[in-house]
């Protein structure tokens, strides 16, 4: 629709400002899903900024790195947390597995836009090739996430529990393993919140599938609401980007 | 819906091979910086904390840029819309200044 940029031109003697056309080119919807992802983008900025804030009121871990224990002394290194991957039980490989969980996540991003580029040349097959594929990527994150938060919650080393005797393993809101509890309460809300965005995201994304199957967009005559809900995961991957550095990486 | 209206006619472009091209160049771009994230996760020591964190926070915003840029097509969207979004982050900034340093104070007084 909108990909070739053209020139607002207004009437003489009016600026584009006094009415008649659009100053900023786009359609009232693309204007006010920007605005929401403005608004959006707030929301996940306090977060992670909140988890600054708690993060830096909390004693640093200086010790060696590769000592390194848990303890709710202070706020533990994110790479010895997340070092787990699925089928290979105590193999240590830190933050592979969330690594892995980006490169789906970008992908899916591409195959979006790939969506958005067919839709704009009213290529339907390709808008419902590309979708299939965001679908499939979405679905394959929010499965990863599901394992990350089980192994979370259940404990790197479940099997030692009873014989450890009072030790605590895994996490839930009051208490973890890992640190502080606060570190916990935070890795369920930052990534639950951005986890509930990426659901919303799928369902979305199999709505505009479905209307893209059964023609609705063909006879409507344009694919812009491929274009609307493209802009809503681009954003959820973007998100992701600064979940990734802020909570996993530094 | 009208019978007649189930079967419209549709001119079908083909495919512009140049932005496709582009759009996989900044898919690759994302993806090679992801993988120097890790090489610096891994291969700085933790002890030069400021660098590693300065780095990943340069490299995150060189992605955000890509993906609001490129995939969200900001870059090409009217002047007056891309400043429209970005020029309000200038609060998430302020308030990433003011609530770390808080935190500070915060473990200071602890």
């Amino acid at each position: 629709m909108s990909h070739t940029s053209t020139v607002i031109v207004p009437a003489p003697g009016k600026t584009e400002w006094d009415g008649g056309v659009s100053p900023m080119n786009v359609s009232y919807g693309k204007l006010m899903m920007w605005f929401f992802l403005l608004s959006d983008a707030f929301t996940f900025s306090a977060l992670l900024i909140t988890y600054g804030l708690v993060r830096s009121s909390h004693k640093a871990y200086l010790g060696v790195v590769n000592e390194f224990t848990f303890s709710t002394a202070y706020w533990p290194i994110p790479e010895k947390v997340f070092e787990s991957v699925p089928f290979f039980e105590g193999l240590h490989a830190p933050l592979v597995f969330v690594g892995i969980m980006t490169f789906v996540l970008i992908m899916s991003s591409v195959t979006m836009v790939l969506a958005v580029e067919a839709g704009q040349r009213m290529d339907r097959k390709a808008v419902e090739k590309w979708m299939l594929w965001t679908i499939l990527g979405g679905i394959c994150f929010l499965s990863c996430q599901a394992w990350e938060w089980a192994h979370f919650i259940h404990g790197a080393h479940a099997g030692d529990a009873v014989a450890q005797g009072t030790t605590f393993f895994g996490a839930n809101l009051a208490h973890n393993q890992y640190g502080p509890p606060d570190f916990a309460a935070f890795f369920f809300f930052i990534t639950g919140f951005h986890g509930f965005h990426v659901f919303s995201g799928v369902m979305l994304n199999f709505l505009i599938f479905y209307n893209t199957v059964t023609g609705v967009y063909e006879r409507r005559g344009h694919y812009e609401m491929v274009e609307k809900v493209g802009l809503y995961w681009h954003f959820v991957d973007l998100v992701w980007v600064f979940v990734f550095t802020f909570f996993y990486l530094v | 819906m009208a019978h007649s209206e189930n079967t419209p006619q549709v001119t079908v472009l083909p495919p512009d091979t140049a932005r496709i091209k582009k759009l996989w160049t900044v898919a690759a771009i994302l993806g090679v910086i992801t993988l120097i994230e890790f090489g610096v996760a891994f291969g700085v020591p933790h002890e030069m904390k400021d660098t590693r964190v300065w780095i990943f926070i340069v490299m995150t915003i060189v992605k955000a840029a890509y993906i609001v840029g490129e995939f969200m097509h900001l870059r090409h969207e009217a002047k007056v819309l891309m400043w429209a979004i970005l020029i309000p982050m200038v609060f998430v900034i302020w308030m990433l200044v003011a609530f770390v340093y808080e935190g500070m104070q915060i473990f200071k007084v602890r």
